[in-house]
């Protein structure tokens, strides 16, 4: 029996939804890997009456970025120094980073791997003899803990078989802090100040996704880690496979504006990812260049990163470009050359490279690197696998085109925009990297007293990847719980009503009630836009202006400004978003999210007069890297009650020593 | 690559306590038409292909078809989840089948260890709870 068409959602919204007013003393806002990790941290340290809740937009098991699976772990520290870490990441993100930050996440990320392989992540070994084995038959080795060798694809990353990393994750997250202590499916979508102190947080305000019901949560003190921005540009694919973007394409960049709708500082929010993937499928190709050794051909067949002319462009950008490994910003700007330059598509040489490490292996081990490489998309990106199916592609016959995608933002990946945090509390950490409540300083704290950030929430700490977002998330659950024993006598007052935030919350309800029946086709009403049409109106204009792929990532002045006028109207008109259903409620939240986080970025690259990473975005009336007026962060403040972005530089310091 | 449900198959879960796609569904995706008793996904062009309500369907009643605007017809992939391994069937355009196996975790669902009578001593220093039981020592870096 087929079912008949249907219209979006079964779950009609309603003018007035029931409310539900809760206390808590911590709030943990998302149910990724950060969030975990402070669901896992936080009972540790608080005492037994402390409340405690934690909101996801989705359910845990499979929320997030590693909902899909990973097939590594891009950040374990094993035999390496956390001063080298530093270094690594401080090169790849072209010098401007927060070294304390990074310094201190490389001292406790090991400790996350640890776990996850006890709660029973399967870990790639490698046995005396040089010997790959899987994480079910690497267990006769022993675990990390205990010494065994993992498999290092690059200095920094270890194979796993990570197909159910995530529910492994949450399981353990959700035993430590138990199933009364978490509501799925309620989407937080906006930060409460205090009443008597607008830079103090006192709460949070959300609605379920599953029944027609807003949530007012008072705290004390909270943690928001809800991902980075994606579909924020006009993706490649722009039918069904938009859907197919790089990073979740749930991300809609409600850390950023939640944090910056509260006042918060944000920094570093010119910085973007771009990264290059195998064509429409997004599949992951570090496997391919670390583990499998395969080479980028232009359409000629050369390997146009090994020429000359690409060492003599990668020396404009020492010492960044003429380090041991490429920036990834800089393979990108080589790679952009030559599809410019006509000399696409970019092809990754799987053939080749399949052949070299076969020459070597009898036909078991060749059978076992063949699984390896399709593992490689299962785990992760289970399209790229039906993919290279559909278009018969068997990598050791047949090369995969590679492809730079639209940008993404993101603060744990390689990027490192985001919110502005303290550093640790140590003596080594310059007293300007440190954010004070009280006179006391909490690690991870935003500029706002009592909020904290983790993962993609921190800016200028990129490669913390799937471990170090848990890491930091458990870092976070410590600090919250010093923050409330030293504010045990704050009392979180809200500014707003309950009807004022109800009516907030629900807006987008109760201008598709108002107007619905004013017209004949649901979509199409001069008296309100649907979050789809905003969502096109949206990536038009960043795709065309913005440093979008129509461009080539480039963009201008001038272009800067039209786009951010366009932006400032899209705001306004906001105010005219219409959701008949709570998916479309919650598609309304998220174009509003967008809106506030691509404005950010944008203004951010106004502001730079420089092309700090030329491969992720050009401003073509700042050419080049300009070191005497740029080595700094840019930070960015928003003022809701006047609609007022202010910008500004903030001095880098150095830490570590280069080697 | 949407996913999409086959009539046939689905009963809407109505003998669990959840409609297990929509429960799982990380963007939301999923539902259920209450009168068929039957989910579909509501959304094709926001699916992101991460398999996860094809996995947990008990009737295995969805599998996914290739993005309309890019992926040429006639191929899938369709995973069989156990408790330790999941078992890949991937269908080429030409009909050459691979079959792969890989282990996804290495203790029984359900005991993971949450540690849940540690509890940390000192609030004031920067170790996590299981780094202060194991006698971490926080490394102080060689500054400049």
């Amino acid at each position: 029996m087929a079912l008949p068409n249907k219209p979006l959602g079964e779950l009609k919204a309603v003018r007035d939804p029931e409310v539900e007013e809760r206390e808590v003393d911590i709030l943990i806002v998302g149910g990724g890997m950060a969030a975990c990790g402070t669901a896992f941290e936080v009972k540790k340290w608080a005492s037994d009456d402390t409340k405690i809740l934690l909101c996801d937009k989705a359910a845990m098991e499979r929320s997030g970025a590693v909902a899909q699976g990973l097939s590594a772990i891009n950040t374990y520290v094993g035999d390496n120094s956390p001063e080298d870490y530093v270094r690594m990441v401080r090169n790849d993100l072209m010098g401007i980073v927060r070294e304390d930050l990074i310094f201190d996440l490389g001292n406790h990320v090991d400790d996350s791997v640890h776990l996850f392989e006890e709660w029973g992540l399967p870990v790639w070994k490698k046995t005396d003899d040089g010997k790959n084995l899987d994480g079910k038959k690497g267990q006769k080795l022993g675990t990390l803990k205990d010494g065994a060798a993992p498999v290092r694809t690059g200095k920094w990353q270890i194979m796993i078989n990570g197909e159910s990393y995530k529910r492994i994750v949450a399981e353990a997250g959700k035993l430590a802090l138990g199933d009364e202590n978490i509501i799925e499916r309620c989407f937080i979508v906006e930060i409460l100040t205090d009443a008597n102190n607008p830079n103090q947080i006192a709460g949070a305000v959300g609605f379920s996704v599953r029944e027609n019901k807003v949530f007012i949560i008072k705290c004390k003190t909270m943690m928001v880690a809800c991902g980075g921005a994606v579909n924020i540009y006009q993706p490649r694919s722009v039918g069904e496979g938009k859907g197919r973007a790089w990073y979740p394409v749930w991300n809609a960049g409600s850390t950023y504006t939640m944090a910056l709708r509260a006042g918060a500082e944000l920094s570093m929010m010119e910085n973007r990812f771009t990264p290059a993937r195998f064509k429409d499928g997004y599949g992951p190709v570090g496997a391919w260049f670390l583990l499998f050794k395969a080479k980028a051909l232009n359409g000629l067949g050369e390997n146009f990163a090994a020429s000359d002319a690409a060492k003599a462009e990668l020396e404009k950008y020492a010492p960044y470009g003429t380090a041991a490994i490429t920036p990834t910003c800089l393979r990108n700007h080589l790679m952009l050359f030559e599809l410019k330059e006509g000399r696409g598509p970019i092809m990754m040489d799987t053939v080749t490279a399949l052949a070299d490490l076969g020459k070597t292996m009898d036909k078991k081990e060749l059978k076992h690197l063949e699984s390896e490489a399709w593992e490689d998309f299962l785990d992760m990106t289970c399209g790229q696998a039906n993919l290279w199916c559909a278009q018969d592609c068997e990598p050791e016959k047949k090369n995969s085109e590679v492809m730079p995608t639209e940008p993404y933002l993101l603060g744990s990946h390689s990027g490192c925009c985001g919110i502005w945090t303290s550093g640790p509390d140590f003596d080594w950490v310059p007293d300007s990297y440190k954010v004070k409540h009280n006179d006391k300083v909490y690690n991870r704290m935003t500029t706002i007293g009592g909020l904290f950030t983790a993962g993609d929430g921190v800016a200028c700490s990129g490669h913390k990847f799937s471990s170090g977002s848990h890491a930091e998330g458990r870092i976070t659950a410590k600090e919250m719980v010093k923050f409330i024993r030293d504010n045990a006598d704050f009392t979180p007052t809200l500014k707003e009503t309950k009807e004022e935030l109800v009516d907030m919350v629900y807006k987008p309800v109760r201008t598709y009630l108002d107007n619905c029946e004013y017209t004949t086709a649901d979509d199409i009403n001069p008296e309100y836009i649907k979050p789809n049409g905003m969502m096109y109106r949206m990536m038009k204009a960043t795709h065309e202006y913005g440093a979008g792929t129509s461009t080539f990532y480039q963009t201008s002045s001038k272009m800067l400004e039209t786009v951010i006028d366009l932006l400032e109207t899209m705001r306004a008109d906001c105010e005219k978003l219409a959701a008949g259903d709570l998916h479309e409620l919650m598609r309304a939240w998220e174009i509003y999210h967008r809106l506030y986080t691509v404005e950010a970025h944008l203004r951010h690259i106004q502001y730079r007069k420089e092309t700090r990473y030329p491969g992720f975005y050009y401003q073509a009336d700042h050419p080049g890297q300009d070191d005497a007026n740029w080595f700094c962060f840019v930070n960015s403040t928003y003022d809701k009650a006047k609609n007022e972005w202010s910008l500004k530089k903030v001095d880098y310091h150095k830490i570590i020593p280069d080697a | 690559m949407p996913s999409f449900v086959i009539s046939e198959k689905c009963d809407g879960c109505k003998g669990g306590d959840k409609t297990a796609c929509m429960y799982i569904c990380p963007n939301d995706l999923m539902v259920l038409e209450p009168n068929a008793m039957k989910a579909y996904n509501q959304e094709p062009d926001q699916c992101w292909e991460c398999f996860s309500c094809v996995k947990i369907c008990p009737t295995q009643a969805i599998e996914v078809r290739g993005y309309s605007d890019f992926v040429p017809l006639g191929s899938s992939i369709m995973p069989m989840m156990g408790t330790e391994d999941v078992m890949w069937t991937c269908k080429f355009r030409n009909g050459l089948i691979k079959r792969f196996k890989f282990p996804i975790r290495t203790t029984p669902e359900g005991t993971a260890n949450a540690y849940a009578d540690l509890k940390g001593k000192d609030l004031d220093s920067g170790l996590l709870s299981t780094e202060e039981a194991d006698g971490h020592v926080l490394a102080t870096p060689t500054t400049v």
